[in-house]
């Protein structure tokens, strides 16, 4: 490896490295884009930790109800005069303050973490799965004809179809009229989210197929889903990373609004957006119920949206010239 | 021109058959009946049951269902399940309450957006600017009924202002200016919410907008003729960077029901959105499958629309 570096200092060339380093590199110079990289980082570790304690070794416990104890505001520290010590909650103390039911806010959010952005997260993989296996097709197929109509065609029609529903009516609509269940709402809202990722796929493959690479592969009798997924979508997916960052965020927004109207994920489960939703019936005697939350899902959101912005600019081809 | 006219229309129709018939199955196919909405009252029989679902047609096939749907739609005799009163006059009815509340926000949004937009593309890197910027994502980052629960709170408190609901109940022998003011008072903040995420996209795409004009030859060649800068700005600059807006203005129109679904809720507002909310509560197909459809039409008329100004305002476009 050295060697090879030597040689290209000596003959005056630029030192080889993959576009993905050097996207990193200029990630990294847009200080707001990378420090939400770190927090969400922190974030997805905290949400590790937070279903580690409150589901398989319990030292938070999210659904213990303590009626004597509701509405207790942050960092008041359990005393036990009715409520039996082995009810109290870690450290002997409610970080964020206790609900309607008594319930730590603190375990329940730390419970939420994890759920949220799994809606969020497997949303998105559903949504970035279609977009290229629909978006993929399409652009390596165009031409093919399919009775009367190309391939191309039918696709990108159903996309401009699926692009007239009122998306939130839709949403609504569906998840209403299903049995109320967690994985229900990540279906719909990937099935209802893909077209953007298809047509990025798409306008990548209607240039990456005319490359010299494709025609190389074709010739080596490569099975096509093969050239399509394996050789093709590594060089379409810039794109595709950076509208995956916005979607989470819009995903997590989503479900929160889901939940206010009492259509998201059902209890005992906790979700930020069903904290939220119960809290603000309380919002004048407990405030902290609605505002933990919501200032949650504002920062979080925030900084997916924010990474997702470096990203784009990180890839954004007119940047790469100069440096 | 008439050519590309007629051509688009005839695919948009094309288009509009196929939303139909999707969004009557996903509907249709979907567990749940108007029947089956009060399963545990007993005085509900099965030989009831079976007659409920004789009126409204529901014991045929799919494709049945759907002429009968698309039939009585035509010749407006479209029933709603709930109270049997005909469908597309109580749409029309909620047309008409959220309409002002859609002009309003709308007019925010333009208003607001574009000098935001402007002021941070000419003052680029500037304090503005990155406030600006960072302002935007908030907004946009913000769950929408939160940030109207704070705003609520604080105009109440602060203002002592009526917020929720059309109009103050028992106000109606109170003087007219004193009717028009609580009315414009029940306009703001609902509107101001729903405007909020508008202005953030908005004024972010105008800024960027802007300053891929300002770096064009031509601004160089006005500011080297002498030209004044706010004759550079306004005249060479915005005119040009205006031209995508253009196609954003029909991307709003169908915002007219499926954005307004939460801030109606939250202000008790009597829209579209909220009609369609009551009719998914209630299984009222006939309602829910309407609403979509004139949703649908509205996006394809609002595209339809953006073309053609497209090719009018562009001089370079041509069919």
């Amino acid at each position: 490896m050295n060697t090879i570096t030597e040689m290209q200092d000596a003959e005056g060339l630029k030192p080889a490295v993959s576009l993905f380093r050097e996207r990193w590199d200029i990630f990294k110079r847009n200080r707001t884009a990378y420090s939400s990289f770190i927090f969400l980082i922190v974030l997805l570790a905290i949400a590790f930790v937070g279903k580690a304690l409150t589901r398989w070794f319990v030292v938070f416990d999210p659904q213990q109800v303590r009626l004597p104890e509701k509405f207790l505001p942050p960092l008041t520290s359990f005393t036990g005069k009715i409520t039996p010590a082995e009810d109290a909650p870690a450290f002997n103390i409610y970080l964020m303050g206790t609900d309607e039911l008594g319930r730590d806010v603190f375990a329940r959010m730390l419970e939420g973490t994890s759920v949220s952005l799994t809606v969020g997260f497997v949303a998105v993989g559903i949504s970035v799965a279609l977009g290229i296996i629909f978006g993929g097709i399409s652009g390596y197929y165009g031409n093919k004809k399919f009775g009367f109509l190309t391939v191309d065609t039918i696709i990108m029609r159903f996309v401009d179809i699926m692009l007239c529903f009122p998306t939130f009516f839709l949403i609504l609509t569906v998840v209403a009229l299903l049995p109320p269940s967690i994985y229900n709402i990540m279906i719909v809202i990937g099935l209802t989210s893909w077209m953007g990722t298809a047509r990025f796929v798409r306008a990548e493959f209607l240039t990456l197929r005319e490359l010299d690479f494709v025609a190389a592969a074709r010739s080596q009798a490569i099975p096509e889903w093969r050239i399509i997924f394996i050789h093709m979508t590594p060089n379409a997916i810039a794109p595709v990373l950076v509208s995956a960052t916005i979607g989470v965020a819009s995903a997590i927004l989503i479900e929160s609004s889901l939940s206010f109207l009492g259509f998201g994920v059902q209890p005992p489960d906790a979700t930020w957006g069903n904290i939220l939703a119960d809290g603000k019936q309380f919002i004048f005697d407990a405030p902290w119920i609605t505002f933990i939350p919501g200032f949650s899902i504002l920062f979080v959101v925030l900084a997916f949206n924010l990474c997702g912005e470096g990203l784009r600019e990180a890839f954004n081809p007119k940047l790469q010239e100069g440096k | 021109m008439t050519q590309f006219i007629i051509k688009s229309i005839g695919q948009r129709i094309v288009l509009l058959f196929f939303i139909s018939i999707i969004s009557h199955s996903i509907v249709h196919l979907a567990p749940g009946e108007p029947s089956l909405v009060d399963p545990s009252n007993p005085r509900m029989k099965a030989e009831d049951i079976q007659r409920i679902r004789a009126a409204f047609h529901l014991d045929e096939p799919l494709h049945v269902q759907y002429v009968y749907w698309m039939k009585d739609l035509f010749t407006d005799e479209l029933k709603s399940f709930k109270d049997n009163q005909p469908v597309l006059k109580k749409i029309w009815d909620r047309f008409l309450n959220s309409l002002p509340l859609f002009i309003v926000g709308t007019l925010i949004t333009w208003f607001l957006a574009f000098p935001v937009g402007i002021k941070a593309a000419i003052n680029r890197g500037s304090t503005f600017d990155k406030t600006g910027t960072f302002l935007a994502y908030a907004l946009i980052s913000i769950p929408g009924f939160f940030l109207s629960y704070i705003c609520i709170i604080f105009m109440v408190k602060t203002f002592n202002v009526p917020v929720i609901g059309m109009r103050t109940f028992g106000l109606e022998d109170a003087g007219l200016l004193f009717r028009s003011m609580d009315r414009v008072w029940h306009w703001t903040i609902p509107s101001l919410m729903s405007a909020v995420a508008g202005v953030a996209i908005l004024s972010r795409y105008v800024r960027s907008q802007m300053l891929e004009v300002i770096n064009q030859d031509y601004i160089r060649t006005a500011r080297a003729k002498g030209l004044s800068e706010d004759a550079v700005i306004y005249r060479h600059g915005l005119r040009n960077a205006l031209l995508p807006f253009i196609t954003m203005f029909g991307l709003i129109i169908p915002g007219l029901i499926g954005g307004s679904v939460i801030f109606e809720t939250i202000f008790a507002w009597p829209g579209m959105g909220r009609l369609g909310f009551e009719a998914i509560l209630a299984r009222d197909f006939p309602v829910i499958l309407t609403l979509n459809f004139i949703s649908a039409i509205l996006v394809l008329v609002g595209t339809l629309i953006s073309d053609i100004l497209y090719a009018v305002v562009d001089p370079r476009i041509k069919f």
